[in-house]
């Protein structure tokens, strides 16, 4: 059984409690240390940022070729605190309530009150940065109620949120850059991860630009590399997502969870074709104002305009009275999901619903819902070329966010010792779905206010040992393997693109591990991707050079998805209920809500690796409820 | 102190905003040439006498020339570094279409002016301090005679009026970016002063258009 | 629907390029700009031949990855837009189009359309931040922010870091860029108290980096995706000119 390292003391206490008694470095020690931090999102820059401050000499690492394009940038809708400034009874209990009861009881306590506690904290620091959250009239920041609770928690910046906190992190980031606290390599991929003795002791990176194989060692590393919800190919997610350095560090050692945890957001804009490459996301705030539906017949052929009141169908109105339109995103996905199957799909490829806003602009008049929605009725022209003050919009669920990722304890350290994931890289708060506006919380929570207390306490310990290098033997071996890999993708020849792998995989998953899955479905995907693996080490083929390369890249990355792909079956094959983002068919009541079996399932699943040709290890960490009650998580 | 882009900027600005200035006075000056002809030379003599002598003048006078010189030469530097940063050039370029083409041409613009200034000095500002000149019955260097007299060439006027329709570009853009290098950011004086600017430049530019065109047509014949 | 291309092909940040043309067939008018690229990519690996390297992520014009040429305009034929933004339905069928990088001396070329934008992060390195490590913060609301000035401040801060102010500049100024953080942060109290090195420095940086003059074209605000106003510059001047007067 793996321990979480769980604090003693109330719930409240523990994180004081562990401030209180974790052990500090003299700031004279600091910089004999080196951390590597890898990926400069929120998670990242944060953290990398905040070690420099304290006198760390801090390596930071990020594929794009600036660390403000990490893909933190392309959040939206905002982020949550328990300031209780709406004094609508909001507190930090309950914010720890419903982050834990929207994650379907699925996550530790004593992480998801950390998250709550630390929420306040990060809005001062943001405002400190100089981040332009919305503000009243009279100079007070404001908030908005986001994604199915019922107090007013969420401080945003109009529709780009989550840029501006990546601004104010990598300005932080830039500034320690200056002081020469830090220093970053854009352009670099981490390939693979460098143990000794157990600990993890530095990375291998490639250049992107230049093709040459790096080493970089240190005393502690951190993953803050984003989730893996790339997978899916069509997602909401940037081209350059990936799973690579989590995947790898999994191969070394650390362990998985939750893996099969993808939350799918339901306000995204539809595939329309078979060269499409994303499914962009359109804010969920449109659904506090549009009403979704779809038609009552199956194989309705009408455009939505011709389809009168009567013979319209709103599904979520319908299934879920209390909060309707509002449900939260897995439980609004999955109905999507249920009436396109059933054949009542809208649109070219029959797979979306209609987002329709006639009776919003014939109440509120078609002025207050530009000025609310404005820019993503204008996006929404942009790459559609329809007019939705006209026509109802057409959306779809896409995959979005992972709550699964590497095993973390409360240190966020992995179960390799020395290596931290921060951010959605670990699988730690969320449980089995994550409530809007707690993901940009959680990866600046992690980076600011935590990681910047556990790393040190780990560190304490480091001083005395030999400095590792990067001459190590450790980093000759991994340094070959890598370079193996390499060569193999450069060498096969075959006629398939590494995007054919990747969409082909995307396509299997989204059927067999998507929204909802079965027995047989997962067993089939299993055997499926197996034979996909093969192919792609037979038939893969790399044109140009080990310079800069973008399908030598793909290829690393498509070739992990393509592992983890499995894994994520053998996640969801073996949890049997349906609890969150989880959907298992063969779960559920005569009315098609998910049935969660708290008696036999109330753990963390985390596996190990076993190598290439063996089923992974499935490890359990019990989940202890001390505080809440496990209760049905119903939106009806 | 560090020679930045912003204080090349500054001097650029400032020399042509005070070259601005100096075109006001001129023109003021030169609108005498309108009078009845007998008026108009005593006027116009006694006017450029009093240009030459008085002290105040003088200081203006060199402050002018510096400006000139600066503008230009500043002018030069700025269009090097430029030059220099603009890299490799585009195959296909559309860049035109999204700013007016004076404001992309202002070197173009400046450069006629400056071989225009150099004819205009040529032939009188030269010619007046170093020429051997009749004077008119008030004892004044007769400048007048002269003006007329060149302005009776066609081509002379054609020069003259296409070098003040690229002035008259080149002050449309030179106001509005002038006041813009001194810091004006404020959206609503911004907007005013580009009416200004335009109000300026157009009456400028008409004005200086006006006077060879009137002594051609009413003095040749 | 059917176009010609004309891209740039360049090996190394010092070889020399060329135009290279290709034909695309197939191409639907809901594709976006970038995906007829991985098509005409994918047509290439079939051939054997090296494809088209080209900056992008995101893919919804957020983080300032693509960037390029498209018949001589920043970002393609649409103001305000991103190359990714862009979809097909904006060309005609048989249509020539010119696919070239980013130009600029500060921002060398990679490879065919990939450019080196880190001059950008070395200016925000020279000044572009508020001094406030984790931990000093003190509680938001005592910091009191006017709407209006908290909007005005967004405005700025919007910017994306796409470089297309640089690539449609005659001059390749990068002062669009460097004026709208300045304008984000010294409207904003928390950025004020530094204001005066942080604007000398940052300018000073723009200078180092190879960047060209202003001449207040406003290209730069057409072409921007985030339509950032061209008054900041005029704020970065005004704040320019007054902290050379009042710093020691």
């Amino acid at each position: 059984m793996i321990d979480a390292k769980i604090p003693e003391g109330n719930l409240a206490d523990k994180w004081s409690n562990y401030k209180d008694s974790s052990k500090l470095i003299n700031p004279a020690n600091r910089k004999k240390l080196d951390i590597i931090v890898v990926g400069t999102g929120l998670a990242g820059s944060s953290c990398a940022a905040t070690l420099a401050e304290q006198g760390y000499n801090v390596k930071s690492f990020c594929f794009q070729d600036s660390a403000r394009r990490a893909h933190s940038v392309a959040a939206q809708g905002g982020v949550n605190a328990a300031k209780n400034y709406k004094n609508d009874g909001d507190s930090v209990y309950r914010m720890f309530y419903d982050t834990i009861k929207g994650g379907d009881f699925r996550s530790r306590e004593a992480n998801v009150y950390r998250l709550a506690e630390c929420s306040m904290a990060l809005i001062d620091q943001a405002v400190a940065q100089g981040v332009p959250f919305a503000r009243e009239y009279a100079g007070y920041l404001s908030n908005r109620s986001f994604g199915g609770v019922q107090v007013s928690r969420t401080f945003y910046a109009r529709g780009q949120t989550g840029q501006q906190l990546l601004l104010g992190a990598y300005q932080a980031l830039m500034r320690q850059e200056s002081l020469g606290k830090v220093k970053t390599y854009t352009r670099h991929e981490m390939l693979d991860l460098v143990l000794v003795d157990g600990k993890a002791r530095g990375i291998i990176a490639r250049n992107l630009e230049t093709g040459e194989i790096e080493r970089h060692a240190a005393n502690a590393v951190v993953l803050a590399t984003g989730g893996y919800g790339k997978v899916y190919y069509l997602s909401t997610l940037a081209m350059g997502c990936n799973t690579s350095a989590i995947w790898r560090a999994h191969k070394k050692g650390a362990f998985m969870s939750g893996v099969s945890w993808i939350q799918f957001h339901p306000t995204c804009l539809p595939q329309i074709g078979e060269t499409q490459s994303k499914l962009t996301l359109m804010s969920e705030s449109l659904r506090n104002d549009g009403r979704i539906w779809v038609p009552k017949k199956a194989g309705d052929d009408r455009v939505p305009n011709e389809i009168p009141e009567e013979e319209r169908d709103y599904y979520l109105e319908r299934r879920y009275p209390t909060f309707g339109n509002l449900s939260p995103r897995d439980i609004s996905s999955r109905a999507a999901k249920e009436r396109i199957d059933a054949g009542c799909g809208v649109g070219p490829m029959k797979n979306a619903v209609c987002l329709d806003f006639s009776k919003a602009i014939k109440e509120q008049g078609r002025n207050k819902i530009e000025e609310k929605y404005g820019n993503l009725f204008r996006m929404y022209e942009k790459i559609n070329g329809v007019d939705a003050y006209k026509e109802p919009m057409l959306i779809s669920p896409a995959a979005h966010f992972t709550m699964g990722g590497l095993w973390v304890d409360y240190n966020l350290m992995t179960t390799i010792p020395g290596l931290f994931a921060l951010g959605e890289a670990n699988f730690s708060d969320h449980g089995a779905n994550r409530l809007g506006a707690n993901s940009l919380l959680q990866s600046c929570v992690d980076g600011y206010f935590i990681a910047p207390y556990t790393i040190p306490n780990f560190l304490s310990a480091e001083l005395k040992g030999a400095k590792v290098t990067a001459d190590h033997p450790a980093f000759d071996e991994a340094e070959k393997l890598v370079r193996e890999q390499l060569n193999r993708f450069l060498n096969v020849q075959g006629h398939l693109s590494a995007d054919h792998f990747h969409k082909t995989l995307g396509k299997l998953l989204y059927d067999k591990c998507g929204l909802s899955r079965t027995k047989e479905s997962l067993k089939q995907a299993i055997v499926e991707i197996k034979a996909l693996k093969k192919s792609f080490d037979h038939d893969l083929k790399i044109t140009g050079d080990d310079q800069v390369n973008s399908e030598l890249e793909k290829a690393g990355r498509v070739s992990d998805f393509l592992e983890l792909g499995e894994l994520m079956c053998y996640d969801a094959l073996q949890r049997e209920e349906s609890c969150g983002a989880h959907f298992r068919e063969e779960f559920q009541t005569a009315d098609g809500e998910a049935v969660r079996n708290d008696e036999d399932f109330c753990y963390v699943s985390a596996w190990e690796w076993m190598g290439e040709d063996s089923e992974p290890e499935l490890h359990k960490e019990p989940l202890v409820f001390e505080t809440v009650k496990l209760t049905v998580r119903s939106y009806k | 102190m560090k020679q930045t882009t912003l204080i090349y900027k500054l001097v650029m600005a400032t020399s042509g905003l005070f070259l601005c200035f100096f075109l006001i006075i001129h023109l003021l000056g030169n609108l005498q040439l309108l009078s009845p002809p007998a008026v108009a030379r005593e006027q116009f003599n006694w006017y450029s006498h009093l240009l030459s002598g008085n002290i105040l003048i003088k200081i203006i006078s060199y402050v002018l020339y510096l400006s000139i010189i600066a503008h230009a030469v500043y002018a030069l530097i700025i269009t090097r570094v430029n030059i220099k940063a603009q890299g490799s050039k585009y195959v296909y370029d559309k860049r035109g279409k999204v700013s007016s083409w004076n404001s992309r041409n202002m070197g173009v613009l400046g450069t006629i002016i400056l071989i225009f200034l150099v004819i205009h000095f040529k032939d009188y500002w030269y010619i007046y301090k170093f020429g051997n000149l009749p004077l008119d019955v008030k004892g004044n260097k007769d400048l007048y005679s002269i003006v007329v007299s060149s302005f009776q060439q066609g081509w002379y006027v054609i020069l003259y009026e296409l070098s003040f329709i690229a002035l008259g570009f080149h002050l449309l853009h030179g106001f509005f970016s002038a006041a813009r290098t001194l810091g004006l950011y404020h959206r609503k004086y911004a907007a005013a002063i580009r009416v200004v600017g335009w109000i300026y430049s157009l009456a400028i530019t008409l004005g200086f258009m006006l006077i060879p065109i009137f002594i051609y047509f009413n003095l040749n014949f | 629907m059917k176009l010609y291309l004309k891209i740039w092909r360049q090996e190394h940040r010092e070889s020399k390029g060329d135009m290279v043309s290709y034909e695309v067939e197939g191409i639907s008018e809901h594709m976006s700009f970038l995906e007829m690229l991985d098509l005409l990519n994918e047509r290439l690996i079939k051939k054997g031949e090296r494809v088209i390297e080209f900056d992008h992520d995101c893919r919804e014009g957020i983080c300032g990855a693509c960037g390029m040429m498209i018949n001589g305009r920043a970002h393609g034929p649409l103001s305000g837009t991103t190359t990714c933004q862009l979809h097909m339905r904006s060309f005609k069928d048989g249509e020539t189009v010119y696919i070239e990088p980013f130009r600029a001396a500060a921002f060398p070329v990679l490879r065919d359309l990939k450019i080196d934008r880190s001059a950008f992060d070395h200016i925000i390195q020279s000044g572009g931040y508020v001094s406030a490590s984790t931990g000093q913060a003190p509680e938001s609301n005592s910091i009191l922010i006017a709407h209006d000035t908290t909007e005005a401040a967004f405005d700025a801060a919007a910017c994306i870091g796409c470089g297309a102010c640089v690539a449609t500049c005659k001059n390749s100024s990068a002062a669009l860029f460097t004026s709208a953080k300045i304008t984000h942060l010294v409207l904003l109290p928390q950025g004020k108290l530094e204001s005066a090195d942080r604007i000398i420095q940052m300018v000073n940086q723009m200078d180092e980096e190879g960047f060209g003059h202003c001449s207040n074209t406003e290209a730069c605000e057409v072409e921007c995706p985030q339509e950032i106003s061209a008054l900041h510059i005029g704020r970065m001047n005004y704040e320019y000119n007054k902290a050379l007067l009042i710093r020691k």
